[in-house]
């Protein structure tokens, strides 16, 4: 089976011939396996957000290709308005973009567009709505009466009950309180685990992307820097603080560690460095 | 040490809408913060931190209790203009806070409506400018600034007025680490150099680690007030309030519950990897 | 896209005419314009003609951008000029056909007429062009100083177009923003009937409402904050002092008006 997305060359440049033109792509070459979860980092400037709109059809690339399912997304009229269905994208702040009188009709927006029959849309709008925690009673309520947390539980919902096969989304948790971010992240994972999705996350907290990724992909100067796991991503600690980005504060004590001698191997996420040390520490008591 | 904010027996609730009740916010408050330190304030979302900031400035008033900002009574409105230029405010949305479409004239903007004379307000916004590393970008346009540089430029139109404190809300949330860095960097050196006290909202716990002094909020009571060691070493009360620990606390939280016994005050990296260290080597 | 809209586009610099104080540039600006209406004939075009390529020669402005910034025009300039071809009556009739007479003096009057427009534009776009926004509002305040006897809120109204050219480019981003969110929701902004299309910009507009809604509330929480009070007691950092150079530039408008009064009165 091919690749659910696959990236071929990819090259997009802003505004060319003016003096304002810019390069936001630069041949860039990936593909996405079915199920995955990818992570990608880059500071800002980097192309993250000109990327994720090639990935849907939301912009045409200067050149390259997005393959979805094998066919080039741009081919066909038909092929580019499905690809806005099957590949859900979830903005930045995706709260500012609710405009309905109720939630219900808020969520509803995508699979009207999809030309779904009435019983169909309501059951996805039900099962969305589960899916990011929110009551039947919020459904009939104005999505601007809610909480920051709440509308863009709303927003993403929005996105989810089109049922894409593969959802990608801007930095999700930014702005929220840590418990917002956790509830966040868990209403991604459940939809992921339930409908078999592929994820594409942009985050800059690394302590998120380390603990749910299979993968990541760290853009630097339009380009695709590392393709990897968050292991090999993050053992290149040095080059991503040269990039300008963070690395888990856990791989920073775990490095310090390791310069000071004990034998540590480099972890990313928490219970990696629970474990690791307290084999450590066991180990040394047997010996 | 004298005061620069000092809330007394503060009471204050949200006007019902529609015959909705009044959410009460806060019953019988009380906080000082000393001229010069630099204190965070913790909560999650909906715990009052941002009421309680608007309070500092008289853009809300008590229902009951006083607020008072070196020594200035908020409530009383002849002295409005003064409590204002004696505590600068920067919000969360760095866009929504310039004014002006040069940045030079947006940080002019503060000195002008008090009606200082041109040159002073010059030498003002110059210097201004300077402290926040933003000087050679003084004629671009705000819009095409990054995050943290328009944050810069907010923060320069607010010590342009020369206020003895800055309350800063959320200013952080909006940026990327790099926007965040360049932020918290600029507070840290205001505070340090200029002793301009420093109030901090936020919701990351290791730009909290770095003041002097954390207060944490929740439903509108101070649940936990010290130095960042002390509040942070509390983690089940924090993981019950929504919030976390940073991660070095975290990680020897983790470890405390399978055998370790280590201390909760480790903030930093290369101390809490002395403690592993130690624990591991005995 | 929209971000590629530049009309009335500020572009620094450091010319004489770049460095004319805002008032002496809005004076001359209607100076010009009146001179165009009162210039009659060839002689005197070619003497505004002049003036105008000098202007735009100190200014060191490139004629490229002022032509591109004439692109969204060009169809208002075609039917002006049309207009004026195919509805003027006259002696010499040179073509005619279905009733509709072309004329020799319907040729002048087209060709005049987009000359004159065309130069107006130009004019508009060299003070656009050579002076900040801010510089410009600042200007037209103290121009309209004298308005302020008469109660009429001068500085309010300077204020608020200074906010809004600061707010265009962020609500052009932002409504940028919103319309490809929706588009990633199927929203389809560009087939369907006329009344579609209008349907289909609701969940484009009430965002952005609410958003510019949003903004201004904290941007009047942001100015209050800083002791905003409206006008009065305010001081400005960059007080408009009038220099030689603009004194130069007054003598050099009330010149070109005379001299066009005087050819307009021997009528040249």
């Amino acid at each position: 089976m091919a690749p659910i997305l696959q990236v071929e060359n990819l090259s997009h440049i802003y505004s060319a011939g003016t003096p304002f033109e810019h390069k936001a792509l630069d041949n860039m070459n990936f593909s996405v396996e079915r199920g995955e979860f990818i992570g990608i980092i880059g500071h800002t400037g980097s192309g993250k957000s000109t990327l994720m709109q090639h990935l849907n059809g939301l912009l045409k690339p200067t050149s390259g290709r997005v393959l979805l399912d094998g066919q080039d997304i741009w081919s066909d009229k038909k092929l580019t308005r499905q690809a806005r269905f099957r590949v859900g994208l979830v903005f930045q702040y995706p709260e500012y973009q609710l405009f309905e009188e109720t939630v219900y009709k808020d969520i509803s927006f995508g699979p009207k567009n999809m030309g779904l029959d009435a019983g169909e849309i309501d059951r996805r709008v039900r099962e969305s709505a589960g899916f990011v925690g929110l009551t039947e009673q919020q459904l009939e309520v104005s999505p601007f009466d809610l909480s920051g947390g709440q509308k863009r539980r709303v927003a993403i919902a929005g996105v989810i009950a089109m049922e894409p096969e593969v959802l990608i989304l801007d930095e999700p948790t930014a702005g929220l309180d840590p418990s917002g971010r956790d509830e966040i992240l868990a209403n991604i994972e459940s939809y992921r685990k339930s409908k078999n999705a592929t994820i594409i996350m942009v985050s800059h907290s690394m302590n998120d992307v380390a603990r749910l990724t299979d993968r990541l992909l760290v853009l630097n100067g339009s380009r695709i820097a590392m393709d990897g796991t968050p292991g090999e991503v993050f053992n290149r600690a040095w080059e991503l603080e040269e990039m300008g980005l963070d690395i888990p504060e856990v791989t920073r004590i775990f490095m310090r560690l390791k310069e000071m001698g004990l034998p540590v191997e480099p972890v990313y996420t928490m219970e990696q460095a629970v474990s690791a040390l307290k084999q450590l520490k066991g180990g040394k008591r047997h010996a | 040490m004298s005061e620069a904010i000092r809330v007394e027996h503060l009471n204050y609730s949200y006007p019902g809408v529609d015959n909705t009740p009044a959410v009460a916010v806060f019953r019988d408050f009380n906080l000082s913060i000393e001229q010069g330190s630099f204190v965070a304030v913790l909560g999650s979302n909906g715990c009052g931190k941002s009421t309680l900031a608007k309070h500092f400035n008289s853009i809300l008033l008590p229902c009951g209790g006083k607020v008072y900002v070196c020594g200035l009574d908020t409530s009383d409105e002849e002295l409005l203009i003064r409590v204002r230029r004696n505590v600068g405010m920067v919000f969360q949305n760095p866009d929504n806070q310039i004014v002006a479409n040069v940045v030079e004239e947006d940080v002019a903007f503060g000195p002008e409506n008090l009606g200082i004379a041109s040159p002073e307000i010059r030498r003002r916004v110059d210097k201004a400018l300077k402290q926040v590393n933003m000087y050679e970008y003084r004629e671009h346009a705000p819009h095409l600034l990054s995050g943290g540089q328009k944050q810069r430029v907010a923060i320069a139109g607010v010590i342009a007025m020369e206020p003895s404190c800055i309350v800063l809300d959320e200013p952080t949330a909006m940026l990327d680490p790099r926007g965040r860095k360049e932020v918290m960097d600029t507070i840290l050196r205001l505070n340090a150099e200029k002793g301009i006290t420093v109030v901090l909202i936020t919701h990351h716990m290791d730009e909290a680690a770095q003041a002097q002094r954390v207060v944490v909020l929740n439903k509108g009571a101070v649940v936990a007030d010290g130095k960042p060691e002390d509040v942070f070493s509390n983690v089940e009360l924090l993981h019950r309030i929504g919030l976390a620990a940073p991660e070095t606390v975290e990680l020897c939280y983790a470890l405390n519950h399978e055998g370790f016994q280590l201390p909760l005050n480790r903030l930093d990296i290369e101390k809490c990897a002395q403690t592993l260290y130690d624990a591991i080597k005995v | 896209m929209l971000k590629d809209v530049t009309l009335g586009q500020f572009f620094p610099g450091n010319s004489p005419i770049h460095r004319l104080d805002p008032r002496t540039k809005l004076v001359m600006l209607i100076v010009y314009i009146i001179a165009l209406f009162v210039a009659v004939s060839w002689i005197s075009y070619g003497v505004m003609l002049a003036f105008l390529v000098t202007c735009i020669c100190i200014s060191r402005i490139p004629l490229k951008s002022i032509l591109r910034g004439m692109k969204p025009l060009v169809v208002i300039l075609l039917f002006t000029a049309i207009l004026n071809l195919f509805f003027t009556k006259g002696e010499t009739v040179l073509v005619a056909f279905w009733g509709i007479e072309i004329t020799l003096e319907g040729i002048v009057r087209a060709f005049f007429m987009l000359i004159r427009i065309l130069m107006l534009i130009s004019g508009t776009f060299l003070l656009t062009y050579t002076t900040s926004p801010i510089a410009l509002t600042d200007g037209l305040e103290s121009l309209l100083s004298p308005l302020k006897k008469l109660h009429l809120p001068v500085h309010e109204l300077s204020m608020m177009m200074c906010i809004a050219l600061r707010f265009i480019p962020t609500l052009i981003e932002e409504t940028d923003k919103i319309m490809s969110a929706q588009k990633a929701r199927g929203a389809d902004f560009e087939t369907g009937k006329l009344m579609e299309r209008v349907k289909a910009l609701v969940p484009v507009l009430v965002p952005l409402f609410i958003s510019a809604f949003r903004r201004a509330d904290e941007l009047a929480t942001a100015m209050e904050c800083r002791c905003y009070q409206g006008g009065t007691g305010r001081t400005k950092m960059k007080l408009l002092r009038y220099m030689r150079r603009d004194y130069i530039a007054y003598g050099i408008g009330v010149l070109l008006i005379a001299a066009i009064i005087t050819l307009a009165h021997f009528g040249l």
